[in-house]
């Protein structure tokens, strides 16, 4: 070797070092912030259970709004998302199943299809308040059907259909052809195949989208806003057309007051909504890892 | 030959079956066809509804304010005894949550993605992205709380000229708010790479970090891009946290530490009052709406065209 070479060759080992240590730099300040996030998931959860746990207790759970914070509960609010979850699940898990089965197994392809797809990609994306206004124009005034549950849960029907519709689809998708083919060889009919074959085996799939949609309708709050949910509800809902309030409306109204007590009971109820989004979180993911681990081939 | 049942048939590539063989036969199997495709129709309905109401009203308003005023006016006091209907206070507001939202998510978000798809070893993986995934199911209202009631006092301590009502801490927590979706976007974008690029960078003597940053990402680039602008749009539209941190005074400002007003927040604002209908604070409502509207939907179209043009074409 040249004394040249010699150089070079140092040279290239004393930058390879620096360049390692570069990467492993480079490898903490990434780790550490994706641990940001769960670091902030964490902060707001302590926060919460420390200003909300004084005020979690029987008589919150049981009692109905009030002026007076030692009284006031979510007894409206729970039964009232109660509701809206099951109406909302009602109108749009056949809705968006149907529809997915018909884009996966029946539709022609060509530029229709591919309209709908993209239609059905952007609803997805369009800003949960438009759907209030939707809901307040189609549903409120429309049709007349007032500020109810009932043009609350269609509202929110609406605002979910695309995550079940792409779910199921994604699920429909994952169902081996060679079980179409093999039905379809022994003479049965389109619908025998959906109803007998791909809807059972696509289930998990399309029971973790519907979990998904239902936590989302759960837990968003503009879109009743603006169909004017009230906050001040001391009774329960008899009928479709009833005026209601649900969590996150009961949430907001107490968060928006000045008061600390008030920022006490929204806390507490963030809790009882949050625990609830996580028991419905958990399982979406622990159906969709089981799902992956036995898909079926 | 192409009657509406052979979809499936075509997509196979059995082109020679007749359509009707055995697939469609009576007119039970016809009805369940056309009953599902009318629950397909209800999704083209929802896009018609929205664009009808947003723009029936809108043309209301539009007669009763010019668009010159709209988009030419720096005011925006719709309340007040002397309307002014200025749109740009409130495109300025939400533009600046937009970006504060953006330095926050765009980094952390890219990060994570970076972290997760290149570094993390498959266990601490299963557990990352599930974990990362509940941010996104935090309802924006808990988000709301959590900036006016914690973000916000916390700055305080450091910038004590802050305002109760400000855009910086409605802005980072929009951008807390949108990390899992940018993260999990870039992710899809960078497992998407073929290794063989990876292989071949590391084979002309690369170093991990080397092919992370000059190969695979630059290689991911237009995922990473459509989920970025995915992610903004979702803060464009966002409603609850920026109602309840960033406050109701729309004003042209630069100061992140005053209070300001976005387009949703006005949208939520006149909908709590009892704004009576065919008044034009009641249809500025929707004309508000329908900038937002165009806005989001402009930018969802964007990344839609992004991901189909660069999809496997590396």
């Amino acid at each position: 070797m040249t004394e040249v070479q010699q150089a070079v060759a140092t040279r290239f080992d004393l930058r390879l070092e620096r360049r390692r240590r570069l990467g492993q730099i480079l490898a903490v300040v990434l780790f550490f912030s994706t641990l940001f996030g769960l670091l902030v998931l964490t902060s707001l959860m302590v926060d919460v259970v420390r200003k909300g746990a004084p005020w979690l207790d029987w008589q919150f759970l049981t009692s109905y709004p009030s002026r007076n914070p030692e009284e006031a509960g979510i007894k409206s609010a729970i039964v009232g998302s109660f509701w809206m979850m099951l109406l909302t699940a009602l109108f749009s898990v056949p809705i968006g199943v149907g529809a997915a089965v018909y884009l996966e197994e029946y539709a022609p392809r060509g530029w229709f299809l591919r309209l709908i797809q993209l239609n059905i990609a952007n609803l997805a994306g369009i800003p949960s308040v438009i759907y209030g206004i939707l809901g307040l124009g189609l549903f409120v005034r429309f049709f007349a059907l007032g500020r109810s549950l009932l043009a609350g849960a269609l509202t929110m029907s609406l605002l979910v259909l695309p995550i079940i519709v792409i779910s199921t689809q994604e699920a429909l998708r994952a169902v081996p052809q060679g079980i179409r083919e093999s039905a379809y060889a022994l003479g049965a009919t389109r619908w025998q195949v959906v109803s007998s074959h791909l809807l059972p085996i696509a289930a998990p799939g399309i029971l973790t989208g519907i979990i998904l949609a239902l936590s989302r309708a759960v837990g968003e709050t503009a879109p009743l806003v603006m169909i004017g949910a009230l906050t001040f509800i001391a009774f329960l809902p008899e009928s479709l057309l009833d005026p209601f309030t649900v969590l996150p409306i009961q949430i907001f109204n107490w968060t928006a007051r000045p008061q600390e007590e008030f920022r006490g009971l929204a806390a507490a109820a963030i809790i009882v909504l949050m625990v609830f989004l996580f028991l419905m979180n958990l399982s979406a993911i622990l159906l969709r890892n089981y799902y992956e681990r036995h898909r079926p081939h | 030959m192409a009657s509406s049942s052979d979809g499936w048939i075509r997509r196979q590539g059995f082109p020679d079956l007749a359509p009707d063989a055995n697939l469609s036969r009576g007119p039970r199997e016809r009805l369940i066809q056309a009953l599902l495709g009318l629950c397909a129709l209800v999704t083209v309905f929802t896009t018609l509804g929205i664009a009808a109401i947003l723009i029936g009203e809108s043309v209301a308003f539009f007669r009763q304010v010019s668009l010159a005023e709209f988009f030419g006016d720096t005011k925006w006091t719709p309340q007040f005894s002397e309307q002014h209907f200025g749109i740009w206070p409130l495109l300025a507001g939400t533009l600046m949550i937009t970006v504060i939202a953006a330095l926050v998510a765009i980094p952390i978000g890219l990060s994570a993605a970076i972290y997760i798809s290149q570094y993390a070893p498959d266990r601490v993986r299963r557990w990352l992205k599930p974990s990362l995934e509940l941010l996104a199911g935090v309802p924006t209202v808990v988000y709301g709380y959590f900036a006016l009631t914690f973000v916000t006092p916390l700055l305080q301590h450091v910038l004590p000229q802050m305002q109760v009502y400000n855009a910086l801490s409605a802005g980072i927590v929009v951008g807390i708010m949108i990390i899992p979706m940018v993260a999990s976007l870039s992710e899809d974008a960078l497992r998407a790479v073929p290794r063989s690029l990876a292989e071949g960078a590391y084979a002309l003597g690369a170093t991990k970090y080397e092919v992370v940053l000059r190969v695979v990402v630059p290689a991911a680039l237009s995922g990473i891009m459509a989920s970025f602008i995915l992610a903004l749009s979702r803060a464009i539209g966002e409603t609850m946290i920026v109602t309840l941190a960033a406050g109701a005074t729309p004003k042209l400002t630069l100061n992140p530490l005053e209070s300001i007003q976005t387009m949703t927040a006005y949208i939520v604002q006149v909908s709590l009052g009892d704004t009576p209908q065919g008044t034009v604070v009641y249809q500025s409502l929707f004309a508000v709406g329908l900038v937002l509207f165009v806005l989001t939907l402009g930018m969802n179209l964007l990344a839609n065209r992004i991901i189909l043009r660069f999809k496997e074409t590396y």
